[in-house]
């Protein structure tokens, strides 16, 4: 090829993006900094000389995606605001999430309580710490009181809902009774990837690995075909990288991950062209910021590049790396807490030009409590500070193109590529954590970075540098749910379970046992009947665990 | 009769209650076998009533448990049920997020020690090693 060839092949492609670019946008608007220059929504070198910006980079929204997923990213439509909330009973949860609704959030998303996370019932739990760190879901009522008011066919929402997956069940419910069809239903199982809880997420694991295996893809096979619009999959490298995993680990072990199930889903004989429009991924974004950037550009560059290898897919919806990510709460500190707000935006920063889909950020006192509902607040304002104030969307990957972040980029794609050949050498992601490799590998990383702290080679604001007297009146005081609202929390649960029709929830306990024995009936769709039928969170889960066996992290030291 | 060093302190890591996030009780059994103690480690999710049994069984001067979520809230339960064992002279020390409001509880209720976020290695260390002592000068002459 010559050069002039490859001079009028990116004309082509910047042609082609700006034809995509428009139409998406539709009325575009004029922006102009305060020095009155108006700025572009995307900037490119003016030749390609020799095709490594075609081939490296591209253009917004096509392959490989390097710069994003969209041909407008962030100066159209600006990621969804997805803020944790969950605290105590569902009428508390109900008035906290309408609030923050007005405050300019802009999706919900519901954080159970840890009985939930659990899979036991609030009668079951000691009182002094019921409904401590999110809301009790455990019935069908629970969940319509938690969305009293919220037109569940207009917002997108997130349950943070292990497997398996009681939360969403108890929500397609509400949403049969509201006479909403499950198709206006949008949202995702955030966090839903059962090989992370394994290994990693210890809060969130339930069954037994294989038992997590058969009823996840159960799960995702009954929803692609009734709920074709929820993302059931939300693989996670956010445990991974709480867990001790460097960025560059993190992301590579969240690709084995989706290999994992992308494989799983092909053996069940699922089409990958379809399938793979909802894999949804989920990440820590630490401070580290320039390393953040760039894990995920390369993250998203790797998985174009690799679902087309692997998977053999044309699609390009299929190819979309799409996630959401959370700003990690590792790099907070119980000194001097308000400078955790200065964190939460650098870390934000990091990942608004890693070029996400969705976000929460990191409540400062996240550190010494539970976040009260003022930190969420503030929380929430960083975000749009941002993005009004700070202009970080006007323009797609405005990083894109530094030397330095092309070469960090290119390097970290390296070093997540060598973690996906030592997980492919164990046989894939399933059976390195049935071994133990994945544990190892982040047990290691931890300790290394703590070392790094310990011996001050990583300096850290007020803990071993700049350390001040500390303040404790500084510290907020976070309201507990008080132990008569818990009691008639228990109570009701008592009340509604009384009121069931023994006859009909024993039959909807049974099918979902003999489902679980057998090889080839749903566990969701039973599980569904069984909810219809009355049954709680904690008997569907007592029951999958006497068939599919209790769930026990394998800690590696 | 006092800890010799040739004696390395038994100590058992664990976490009590709902919560399962477990990075920093990692790090801490690391740190603390690494320093050359017997550490016995648990999966979490214990309830009071195991852990009693295992520091019986296992002979503990330390118990450490590793509190992220609430799940401190417990451990006045858990200083009265080793009491009642006969494990009085155990020192118990608490790690992870504790709010104020809550550590002057857990002091009272007989907590040696409560460390928070960014305490460091030497610190601990020493200071499980301190509890350790005064453990064994504690125990009950059988």
């Amino acid at each position: 090829m010559n050069k002039v060839d490859k001079i009028a092949s990116i004309d082509a492609s910047s042609a082609d993006w700006e034809r995509n670019y428009d139409k998406m946008i539709g009325q575009d608007r004029v922006v102009k900094n305060r020095s009155g220059i108006e700025i572009k929504p995307l900037y490119w070198p003016e030749n390609d000389t020799d095709g490594t910006y075609e081939e490296k980079l591209g253009f917004p929204g096509a392959d490989p995606m390097t710069r994003g997923i969209y041909p407008t990213m962030h100066r159209g439509r600006t990621w969804s605001q997805r803020q944790l909330i969950g605290l105590g009973r569902p009428v508390d949860f109900n008035e906290r999430i309408k609030s923050i609704l007005k405050s300019g959030s802009s999706a919900l998303s519901i954080i159970p309580c840890n009985s939930v996370y659990r899979g036991i019932d609030c009668d079951e739990v000691e009182p002094e710490i019921l409904g401590t760190c999110g809301t009790i879901l455990n019935t069908v009522e629970d969940m319509d009181i938690s969305l009293k008011d919220i037109p569940l066919d207009e917002i997108s929402i997130g349950l943070n809902d292990p497997n398996p997956f009681t939360m969403l069940v108890q929500m397609l419910i509400v949403a049969e009774n509201r006479g909403i069809s499950w198709d206006k239903i949008t949202g995702t199982s955030n966090q839903s990837d059962y090989i992370s809880h394994f290994v990693a997420n210890h809060m969130f694991y339930r069954l037994s690995l294989s038992g997590s295996r058969r009823v996840q893809m159960d799960a995702v096979e009954y929803l692609a075909e009734h709920v074709p619009n929820w993302n059931a999959l939300s693989i996670v490298g956010q445990h991974m990288q709480q867990a001790g995993g460097t960025p560059a680990q993190a992301m590579g072990l969240t690709l084995s991950t989706a290999i994992q199930f992308g494989n799983d889903c092909i053996e069940r004989g699922m089409d990958p062209e379809k399938f793979l429009e909802r894999f949804t991924f989920f990440f820590d974004i630490s401070i580290s910021f320039f390393e953040e950037v760039a894990k995920f550009r390369a993250g998203r560059r790797i998985w174009n590049n690799l679902v087309v290898e692997r998977f053999g897919v044309s699609n390009p919806r299929a190819k979309r790396f799409k996630f959401h990510a959370q700003t990690s709460g590792l790099d907070l500190t119980r000194q001097q807490p308000l400078n955790n707000i200065a964190r939460v935006t650098a870390q934000a920063m990091a990942g608004i030009f890693g070029g996400l889909q969705s976000m929460h950020t990191d409540g400062y006192d996240e550190v010494l409590s539970t976040p009260t509902p003022e930190s969420a607040k503030i929380a929430i304002s960083t975000q749009n500070i941002l993005k009004h104030e700070a202009h970080l969307c006007d323009v797609v990957d405005p990083l894109g193109g530094s030397y330095y972040v092309e070469s960090l980029t290119d390097t970290m794609e390296e070093e997540i590529l060598k973690v996906i050949a030592q997980i492919d050498e164990q046989g894939g992601m399933y059976k390195a954590v049935e071994k133990g490799f994945v544990q190892e590998m982040l047990g290691a990383s931890a300790l290394e970075f703590q070392d790094q702290i310990d011996n001050g080679e990583q300096l850290i604001v007020g803990v071993n540098a700049y350390q001040e007297e500390e303040d404790a009146s500084a510290r907020p005081v976070l309201k507990r749910p008080t132990a008569e609202h818990m009691q008639a929390q228990v109570d009701r649960l008592k009340e509604v379970k009384a009121a069931r029709d023994p006859e009909a929830l024993a039959k909807g306990l049974q099918d979902l046992r003999d489902a679980a024995r057998s090889e080839d009936i749903n566990v969701f769709a039973a599980e569904i009947d069984a909810v219809r039928a009355g049954a709680t969170l904690g008997e569907i889960v007592k029951v999958l665990r006497e068939e599919l066996g209790f769930g026990q992290p394998l800690v590696v030291a | 009769m006092s800890l010799t060093a040739t004696i390395p302190a038994r100590v058992l890591v664990t976490k009590i209650g709902l919560d399962g996030h477990d990075r920093g009780s990692r790090i801490i059994a690391a740190y603390l076998r690494d320093a050359g103690m017997e550490v016995i480690y648990t999966n979490p999710w214990q309830k009071i009533e195991a852990v009693v049994t295992l520091a019986l069984e296992e002979d503990v001067d330390v118990i450490g448990i590793s509190s992220l979520a609430t799940d401190h809230l417990l451990v006045p339960k858990l200083m009265i049920a080793l009491a009642k064992a006969g494990l009085g002279h155990v020192r118990v020390v608490v790690g992870g997020i504790v709010p104020d409001q809550d550590e002057a509880d857990l002091l009272a209720a007989g907590v040696s020690m409560v460390f928070h976020p960014g305490a460091v290695r030497d610190d601990i260390v020493s200071a499980v090693e301190k509890f350790a002592v005064a453990a064994t000068n504690d125990r009950p002459q059988d």
